[in-house]
């Protein structure tokens, strides 16, 4: 094989909880009163709009968590084969030579000369200070002072193109489909998705997947001949960071999540249905951990760990193995910092619910306790798991950069936001500014975090019985 | 009244004893005391003696629970969790790494914390209620469905932008007030200013939405049918009749957090360098001090625990409904 997979803790818990969601949906599919909520939400136009971004993100974190390390080529055919120390991930191969074209220090976004003054070996008359060319930015370019701008519009315009043809090709297929499916004409399919006729709402999601193509097209073909938002002190390209900042945030959001849901809906539901002593012992329990403020119960297990990882270097080989660890155990801590919420709310639903006639007569019927909690208890209570999940989602890709900052987030060595933003700390106080790493960061955690706020409200109005039923009261 | 109070301060002792396991735990059992010293040391080449000093000198020396070289109640204060944990019960928070009480460090460091907390909390809180007032008395019209789309951007927006970008519009760019420092007295002012604003612009999104929400859910009831039928004008109904039935869940969430004002905010005290306990903090864990941490983390789940007993008492002052029984 030319490339060894190497699966990292956090990916192969990402892709459990991938294959997780296609079995909860395959166990949904044939269960249409499941479905009813998961229905009214792909029909919601915001729910579908935002979930457009989302899935970008996603493809991008899925892609940076396929993990490999590539062979070196033997010398001859008899040798065992090796493989290179790096570890690279399928995004890493995907862009290219962005990964690898680093220039000395800053660059501005789509410079061709470096941000500082160096002192350059002229021909003739010694030495000078000048902003020396860049490496790899628009070294194409023989006159980088007229060639500049013509250039960089026409790529602008190529980009522009490239996107349009690329939109209108999956604009024209979504309808092609769609016609097949519905055994309609096409233009007839055309005209109904563009008058918001369809159950599903495709004109939003033509039109958000229209904005991500069209700005990621220009921005693709920029990248090629340009640093497309600068680079950053060692000289990294900063539009690759960010890209590699996605993975963290998401995986931490996800994660943690992952690691607090068994907590709270085990803990929440008995507290709630068997009441008692088990409620108390419960209940002590997340009172005393809710009563420890959260960032500093966060702070010091983490202090633990890095003392932990310290003294235990046994545990990880290389730096990406390092970093991962830390991302695991700051998913772990997130996670038992953060299910009290949850568990004091599903405690509540299930006080509620255990004195419903369904489930008296189910004790009447002689249907054991774990049955009533599986059949009867546990689906009435989905919905407010389902909210918090996602409700929680954009929390904590906040909170990822606060943690960070405090310098109890991801490992320092680690590319996320919060590192980023911690960088560009010390870059706003540089004379002129250093705003593009700051202004990406901000931008692409904008995105991310507005779109998973937007899609958490449309899913809260789907799957919250009370808001509907307030709507249809209102209606 | 009195007995209520006292059954909920003998409440808050079992949840006192849990956060001082769970700290003894996190700080003693996950890593031994020889782990830290090491790291504190520097890297492996440490020699046994060099760790064996640092033990003595913090005084992690000692067995944790149970010591068998003493005699009589020797045996159980000789020991780590007495004398590093349970002592916290008596406010004795030792001394940090570089030899300073902590418990006077508290007591001086909490005034900057409450000067920057307090006008963040109070002002802001005013703000909040008014913004979501409005947009509840504009509520399903252009201006409600901006007012909550702006909302849902602003807290999108990391909380680390708007310090960053308020220090460098109003200070750098501006001049207005300076960057960061503090001073005591009446020029104090011009350092509160900028961070006290962050502080209440940065979470306006969320609080808005929050007490629009408890608004909206409020109008929905009964007595406000009742109201508009008697014929009140909807300011009326929205100013007097919602906004006092809604303080109850307003005070639910805003009561428990007075205490802990005291302990001022991590991020803020750090970029304005206010000398506050929040900059404290980060600078214990920067420095892994983690005698501070710990004391810290004991101080603020103290201060919760009053919180959440005000909360209490603080229904009954607005809720004559409820009965402290």
């Amino acid at each position: 094989m030319p490339f060894k997979p190497v699966i990292l803790w956090t990916d192969a818990l990402l892709f459990l909880l991938l294959a997780a969601a296609v079995g909860l949906w395959l166990h949904m599919r044939s269960r249409p009163h499941l479905l009813q909520p998961w229905r009214n939400l792909v029909q919601s136009r915001q729910a579908m709009g935002s979930m457009v971004f989302l899935a970008f993100f996603m493809a991008v974190g899925l892609l940076d968590s396929m993990h490999f390390r590539l062979r070196i080529s033997p010398a001859d055919a008899t040798q065992e084969s090796r493989y290179r120390v790096q570890t690279l991930s399928a995004l890493d191969v995907l862009v290219g030579p962005l990964r690898t074209q680093t220039e000395k220090t800053y660059s501005a976004p789509l410079a061709t000369h470096l941000f500082a003054k160096e002192t350059i070996e002229a021909a003739g008359d010694g030495r000078t200070r000048a902003y020396p060319r860049l490496t790899y930015g628009g070294a194409h370019l023989s006159d980088p002072a007229t060639e500049w701008l013509p250039d960089v519009l026409r790529l602008i315009a190529a980009g522009l193109g490239l996107g349009a043809i690329l939109w209108n090709a999956l604009a024209l297929l979504v309808t092609g489909v769609l016609a097949r499916h519905t055994g309609r004409e096409f233009g007839q399919t055309w005209r109904a998705i563009w008058q918001h006729r369809e159950p599903l709402p495709w004109r939003t999601i033509l039109i958000s997947a229209g904005f991500i193509v069209l700005l990621l097209a220009p921005m693709a073909l920029l990248a090629t001949r340009y640093h497309v938002l600068g680079t950053d002190k060692v000289g990294q390209d900063v539009f690759y960071l960010t890209l590699k900042s996605i993975r963290t945030g998401l995986l931490i959001a996800t994660l943690a999540t992952l690691v607090m849901l068994p907590l709270a809906t085990a803990l929440g539901i008995m507290a709630g249905y068997f009441g008692g002593w088990v409620d108390d012992a419960i209940q002590y329990i997340y009172t005393t951990l809710n009563s420890i403020p959260g960032v500093l119960l966060i702070a010091a297990s983490v202090l633990m760990i890095q003392v932990y990882m310290a003294t235990h270097p046994e545990l990880f080989d290389t730096i990406e193995q390092r970093q991962d660890l830390r991302l695991l155990f700051l998913c772990l801590i997130l996670g038992v910092t953060s299910w009290t919420g949850l568990c004091r709310l599903l405690r509540g639903e299930a006080l509620k619910l255990r004195e419903q006639e369904y489930v008296q007569a189910a004790h009447a019927f002689g249907v054991s306790h774990s049955r009533v909690i599986r059949r009867h208890i546990l689906p009435n209570v989905m919905h407010i798991i389902v909210i918090a999940v996602v409700m929680d989602f954009s929390v904590l890709v906040l909170a990822e950069a606060v943690l960070s900052y405090v310098g109890v987030g991801v490992d320092p060595t680690m590319t996320s936001f919060g590192n980023m933003i911690n960088a560009a700390r010390l870059e706003m106080a540089r004379e002129p500014m250093v705003w593009w790493s700051l202004a990406s960061a901000f931008f692409f955690m904008l995105v991310m975090v507005l779109s998973a706020n937007l899609f958490a409200d449309a899913l809260r109005d789907a799957f919250d019985p009370r808001i509907s039923v307030a709507s249809r009261g209102k209606a | 009244m009195t007995t209520y109070l006292i059954r909920r301060i003998l409440y808050a002792i079992p949840i006192l004893i849990g956060v001082n396991l769970i700290t003894f735990a996190l700080f003693f059992f996950v890593n031994s005391p020889d782990d830290m010293a090491r790291l504190a040391l520097g890297g492996k080449r440490v020699t046994e003696e060099a760790v064996e000093k640092w033990k003595r000198d913090k005084g992690y020396d000692k067995p944790h629970f149970f010591n068998v070289r003493e005699q009589g109640h020797a045996r159980f204060t000789n020991t780590i969790f007495f004398t590093k944990s349970a002592s916290m019960f008596v406010f004795d928070f030792g001394v940090s790494d570089d030899g300073r009480d902590i418990g006077t460090e508290i007591r001086t460091r909490m005034w900057p914390s409450l000067a920057i907390a307090l006008p963040t909390f109070s002002i802001g809180l005013a703000f909040y209620i008014t913004f979501a007032l409005i947009l509840a008395f504009f509520r399903a019209t252009y201006v409600d469905v901006s007012g909550v789309v702006a909302c849902v951007v602003a807290m999108s927006i990391s909380s680390l932008f708007y310090i960053i970008g308020g220090q460098y519009l109003i200070s750098k760019l501006w001049h207005l007030v300076p960057i960061s420092g503090f001073d005591y007295g009446v020029d104090a002012l011009k350092f509160l200013v900028l961070p006290v604003a962050i502080g209440i612009v940065s979470s306006i999104g969320a609080n808005t939405r929050w007490y629009r929400t408890i608004f909206i859910e409020e109008i929905g009831k009964d007595y406000v049918r009742t109201a508009r039928a008697k014929g009140l004008s909807e300011a009326r109904i929205l100013f007097r009749h919602v906004l006092h039935n809604a303080m109850i869940p307003i005070l639910t969430g805003v009561v428990v957090i007075i205490p802990s004002l005291f302990l001022g905010s991590l991020i803020m005290e750090s970029f304005f360098s206010i000398p506050g306990l929040g900059s404290y903090t980060i600078e214990a864990i920067n420095n892994q001090d983690y005698a501070v941490v710990r004391a810290m983390v004991f101080l603020g789940s103290v201060l919760y625990i009053i919180g959440l007993s005000l909360t209490d008492v603080g229904y009954t002052l607005v809720d004559p409904r409820v009965r402290l029984s």
